[in-house]
């Protein structure tokens, strides 16, 4: 609890502690009682007895499913974080220029790939890979999870990247303006290197919702750990142990992300060395509105 | 074109795209503000349940979620939301898992927008609501919750944009919505691909940017004045 929830109420007397305590007590017996409710309806269902469960300590549901799977989730999410932070680079960059037309080319590109659902991307192009033939099957499903996951978070990161220049302050731009440097120079050797280093907590943060979203890759056939699961499930006959065990670990490997992330802030906190800071992807961006009004909606948490 | 609208009926995909935003928006607003007052709340236990909620649904993939719901309750479980001897049940109840599963997992970033919203609210505010002695309930409803919602706007757009995004992948339960008519689309109508991903992608660029440009336009005229 942080200070801010803290001054919401005062400190508790003997009668509000007497209060809470109830309170303490009685939401203990409701979830107590969701609980019961649950097992019983599993029990009921016969979900809980061990023929459904013991799969979990044989080791080829492991080497079989589930390592397969977490090794292609993070495969794509890795290709995928790679290649969207070389193309939101160039996005952004093309954003800043001073040539007006890519400026406005890079601003449509930007936005439509924000508004456009990251599966609908995934589904055209695994689809059009597949009537096209030019590689083969085995690989379309990976390129067509890299495809929309790298357009979707290049996009995303691209604003992230241009907040961070925005946030800067002037003084950085007008000093490299003023030893000579080309506004462009300015920006590629001043401007950017100092929002690239800011950004990195959010960049860690993109991570998990870029591991969370290959996820989609159950819908065209990519052997991800959704998928792995689900074919697990109907091989040991246990639907439901499978899909909890793959939850597990989707949280075991975003919380030690999210975990990596704070880290990672702190960090640059304490060390302090950029110019300015840069806000969350989730900030408006404070530079002056594109072309096409801001509609895309960075809430960076697919599927 | 317009035969290709017809053909998979992309107007009714669309609407159904609606109603699934609409009904879960609604149900992950009113569950992630319960969310957000537990995690406030004085109460330790509340705020344990509020977080671990937040922590739990927020790290799990939409996907898993929806195709829990379906395979997991209803499968597995037996538990439907619709009744058996209706004509419609298949659909209905497809339909309703899809918004519950939709609505549980955005209500984590709902309960997140609405934290924010608390942090952007001064100190002095919760103390003068209890310096003139309202109670926690009071200031909850009466000037905290009020300025939240307000201080929470931009946040609270942003999550309704990625829902209206996020209902496509309810095509994993066979919900007849935009993703599902393009997949069908994509898998039959080879030559027209193209031109189904140019309307589907128009139609969401349609559907979302007056949301952005109403949550900038609200954000603005809500905001606070301190």
């Amino acid at each position: 609890m942080s200070d801010t929830t803290r001054v919401l109420f005062d400190a508790p007397g003997p009668k509000a502690r007497m209060r809470y305590r109830i309170m303490a007590v009685i939401g203990a017996l409701v979830i107590l009682g969701l609980l019961y409710v649950v097992y019983g309806r599993l029990e009921e269902k016969g979900q809980l007895t061990a023929a459904r469960w013991d799969w979990i300590l044989d080791g080829s549901a492991w080497t079989n499913y589930l390592l397969p799977g977490i090794w292609d989730t993070l495969r794509a999410a890795a290709i995928s974080i790679v290649l969207s932070m070389v193309l939101a680079l160039v996005l952004a960059m093309a954003r800043m220029s001073d040539v007006a037309p890519l400026r406005w080319l890079a601003s449509v590109v930007v936005e439509f790939f924000r508004a456009v659902p990251v599966l609908i991307m995934m589904l055209f192009m695994f689809w059009f890979l597949v009537h096209r033939g030019w590689f083969p099957d085995s690989l379309n499903p990976m390129i067509g999870v890299v495809f929309g996951l790298t357009m979707y978070n290049s996009a995303v990161l691209c604003e992230v990247i241009r907040n961070g220049v925005a946030s800067l302050p002037a003084g950085q731009r007008e000093a490299g303006l003023s030893i000579g440097l080309s506004p462009a120079q300015v920006r590629r050797t001043i401007l950017i290197p100092q929002s690239l280093t800011a950004m990195l907590p959010t960049l860690v943060s993109q991570i998990i919702v870029i591991t969370k979203d290959t996820a989609l890759g159950y819908l065209i056939l990519y052997p991800e750990l959704v998928t792995r699961a689900r074919q697990l499930g109907s091989a040991e006959s246990a639907t439901l142990p499978a899909y909890v065990v793959a939850a597990v670990l989707f949280i075991l490997i975003n919380y030690t992300l999210s975990k990596i992330a704070e880290a990672v802030e702190n960090r640059q906190r304490r060390r302090n060395r950029s110019a300015g800071k840069v806000g969350d992807a989730n900030e408006p961006p404070p530079v002056a509105p594109a072309i096409v009004p801001s509609g895309g909606g960075h809430g960076g948490f697919g599927g | 074109m317009t035969e290709l609208i017809e053909e998979y009926q992309l107007l009714d995909a669309f609407w159904m795209t609606i109603k699934l935003t609409a009904y879960s928006a609604v149900i992950s607003l009113i569950l992630g503000t319960i969310l957000a007052v537990m995690r406030v709340s004085p109460v330790r236990i509340f705020e344990w349940v509020g977080t671990t909620y937040v922590t739990l649904l927020r790290n799990t993939p939409l996907t898993l979620i929806v195709l829990f719901c379906s395979l997991g309750l209803w499968g597995q479980l037996g538990i439907e939301l619709a009744s058996r001897d209706s004509p419609t049940f298949i659909v209905d109840n497809g339909f309703r898992l899809a918004v519950l599963g939709l609505s549980v997992y955005h209500a984590a970033f709902v309960c997140e927008a609405l934290r924010s919203g608390v942090n952007t609210i001064p100190l002095g505010q919760a103390e003068a609501a209890r310096s003139i002695g309202l109670t926690f309930t009071q200031s909850m409803t009466q000037v905290i919750l009020p300025q939240a919602f307000r201080g929470a706007i931009t946040p609270l757009g942003n999550v309704l944009i990625a829902l209206t995004k996020n209902t496509t992948v309810v095509a994993a339960i066979g919900v007849a919505e935009t993703a599902y008519r393009m997949k069908a689309i994509a898998e039959f109508e080879p030559s027209l691909l193209m031109v189904g991903f140019a309307i589907v992608a128009l139609g969401f660029v349609i559907l979302t940017l007056p949301m952005g440009m109403l949550t900038s336009y609200l954000s603005a005229r809500l905001a606070v004045k301190r």
